[in-house]
């Protein structure tokens, strides 16, 4: 597991964006164990009170789930809620800057849909 | 349940030391208290830990006085800068006494801890180098059954593979068994993400006391053109200043004023705590705390 953590994010903000992360690209798989509080909080010298808070961002979310003794869980259907959630948030996290970063570039409308067609192209 | 310092205030030789001092450590933290050399932090461990009296002020844990009392200060440690231990003595024969004095002091605990960091036990004290002689007092203040654990520079001397271990047996030991943790040291990026709460004592005074979290998203780097930035920044809490070229970065600690347009050519990021500390304490006369 790799982590990148910034320096000017809330740290309980990236632990559970890094947990959600790799769920979405299914390092840990639906079902599968989470690392324990513990264990993230040593390997990246973070406050375990600030690593629990970041997963219980993802409790509430009903991403991964806590089973008593054990550990925290990926919830089944997890990856797919993820997809569905960044599916709603492409507009505002991706077109919004594109069209913004276009226009400053005077990028015309057919240009940009002319781009967008060759970056298909380019899978 | 807490250690109340209240209204504490010291002197030697009519210099003050600490100016009406006043936190609340509670328990199962890990708190940071970050100074810089000469602000007080040495000496205000060595009050909560009943070592020197203060001239002003008390310092109570669950409301009874500390002072000489000997159940509430078989609940505190201070591992000190200092050394109190005699130079001839062997360590194992250091852990017998410690073990005589703490009741439940956890022997196997430290002969573990001591084996992971490579210490012979059988070496006399005043045998080690700066850095083992901070390992060998860190074992110590792992292992007593204290509720709430002062590390005064408890990485000093340490090489960064020892540190790493410091931090890690740290984070080891604090969730097997939750007990307080107030650290004192000058490394700041090291621990920024390990302590949950922050004091910082500058010119004898607490000028810093909450949430790490709280305290950072208070703490602002405005950079852009001179111009802008001068004029964006006007009226706030500007703490210091870079400037590169024709950028000028400001740093801001409060609240920025939200109805206040932000121009495109202004960018607006958080600090981290080791900027926002070396900002808040370089001078005396730029600092204002709000």
């Amino acid at each position: 597991m790799q982590f990148n953590f910034n320096s000017t994010e809330p740290i309980y903000l990236q632990v559970a964006e890094q947990i959600e992360e790799a769920i979405f690209a299914r390092t840990f798989s639906e079902g599968e164990q989470v690392p324990s509080t513990t264990e993230i909080s040593k390997e990246f010298h973070i406050n375990p009170a600030t690593v629990l808070k970041g997963m219980n961002i993802l409790v509430d979310a009903n991403l991964i789930e806590k089973r008593r003794g054990v550990g925290m869980f990926v919830v089944p259907g997890a990856q797919g809620r993820i997809v569905e959630k960044r599916r709603n948030q492409f507009y505002d996290d991706y077109v919004k800057n594109l069209v913004s970063e276009a226009r400053k570039l005077h990028i015309t409308k057919p240009e940009l849909a002319q781009l967008i067609e060759r970056g298909f192209q380019a899978k | 349940m807490s250690i109340q310092v209240k209204a504490v205030s010291q002197a030697f030789h009519h210099q003050t030391i600490l100016d009406n001092v006043s936190l609340t450590i509670e328990p199962e933290k890990i708190y940071g208290l970050l100074g810089r050399n000469g602000a007080g932090k040495s000496t205000l461990l060595n009050i909560i830990s009943n070592r020197i009296f203060a001239d002003h002020g008390t310092v109570t844990l669950d409301e009874q006085s500390m002072r000489d009392n000997d159940q509430t200060l078989g609940r505190i440690y201070l591992m000190s800068e200092v050394n109190l231990y005699p130079d001839r003595t062997k360590l194992n024969k250091l852990l017998d006494t410690t073990t005589q004095l703490y009741g439940d002091f956890d022997r196997p605990y430290a002969e573990r801890l001591a084996k992971e960091f490579g210490l012979d036990l059988n070496a006399r004290f005043g045998k080690l180098s700066t850095g083992y002689r901070t390992i060998f007092k860190l074992i110590v203040a792992f292992c007593v059954p204290a509720d709430y654990i002062f590390l005064d520079e408890p990485v000093l001397g340490l090489d960064a593979n020892h540190r790493e271990l410091f931090y890690n047996e740290l984070i080891e030991t604090y969730s097997e068994k939750p007990r307080t943790f107030v650290i004192s040291t000058h490394l700041i990026e090291e621990i920024a993400n390990l302590i949950e709460h922050v004091f910082v004592l500058d010119h004898h005074q607490i000028t810093v006391n909450g949430s790490v979290p709280d305290i950072l998203e208070r703490a602002y780097t405005i950079s852009g053109s001179d111009h802008d930035v001068t004029t964006y920044t006007q009226g706030l809490n500007v703490i210091g200043a870079d400037h590169l070229g024709g950028i000028t970065a400001h740093y801001v600690y409060g609240p920025l004023q939200d109805d206040r347009p932000i121009p495109d050519t202004v960018k607006i990021e958080h600090l981290d705590l080791q900027k926002l500390f070396i900002n808040l304490t370089n001078t005396k006369e730029e600092a204002h705390v709000n």
